[in-house]
């Protein structure tokens, strides 16, 4: 199980490269991934950055804990959460979400799982800059299901 | 005797800088928090709070040295 927080920008392809070359050779049969990307657009206003805050500790172990709550629901091997803090530009990806099983249904299922879950728990906030130059703080998530 | 208090997003900016703790003399919940580091009467629905790292409601008690966070509704991923 692997959380990490990311103060750069992070590369998804080598995140899940290493997240799968860290578990045994032969061990998984599935890998499913999600990633989220910063769009460049926000209810109808050009956007040109984002600064994500979190709370240190809290989302670490809230995150840790979404991991744990997946391998309860699932048959799955490990799962990878990394997640952007910091100044955020349009086009860098802000979270990734990976799940390694036997098989790709428990895959699927936990990686939705586990970004459904983040999104609703883990203790993130987004202020949006606008090409006004006005600063906004993004008030709710839309809905995933 | 204190109570440390942080605030997050919108609500740390609608507060006074420095403001980090409050005396726990007299207080037992949450809420009882809110109003003693906000000096307002109720704490609103939507604000969210947690407890030594953990979500908790704003009837819950508090002791000497917890850590009480108030934040908005979460907007990660």
């Amino acid at each position: 199980m692997a959380v990490k927080l990311e103060e750069e920008s992070f590369d998804p392809a080598a995140e899940i490269a290493r997240f799968e070359a860290s578990l045994p050779v032969g061990s998984f049969g599935a890998t499913a991934s999600f990633v989220g990307t910063m769009r460049n657009h926000n209810e109808g206003d050009s956007v040109t950055a984002m600064t994500l805050e979190h709370y240190p500790g809290m989302t670490e172990n809230q995150l840790e804990a979404v991991i744990e709550d997946a391998k309860k629901q699932w048959d799955i091997i490990d799962a990878l959460i990394v997640h952007r803090v910091g100044e955020i530009l349009p086009g860098n990806p802000i979270v990734l979400t990976a799940v390694c099983s036997a098989h790709r249904a428990a895959a699927f299922d936990a990686c939705r799982f586990l970004m459904e879950a983040l999104k609703s728990r883990a203790t993130f906030w987004k202020k949006e800059t606008l090409a006004s130059g006005e600063q906004r703080w993004v008030e709710k998530n839309t809905p995933g299901y | 005797m204190a109570i440390k208090v942080k605030f997050f997003a919108s609500l740390r900016e609608q507060q006074p800088e420095g403001l980090n703790a409050v005396d726990a003399d007299g207080i037992q919940t949450i809420a009882d928090v809110w109003e003693r580091a906000t000096s307002t009467q109720l704490m609103p629905a939507h604000v969210l709070c947690s407890v030594n790292l953990e979500h908790r409601e704003p009837h819950e008690a508090v002791k000497d040295g917890d850590e009480v966070a108030f934040f908005p509704p979460v907007t990660g991923g």
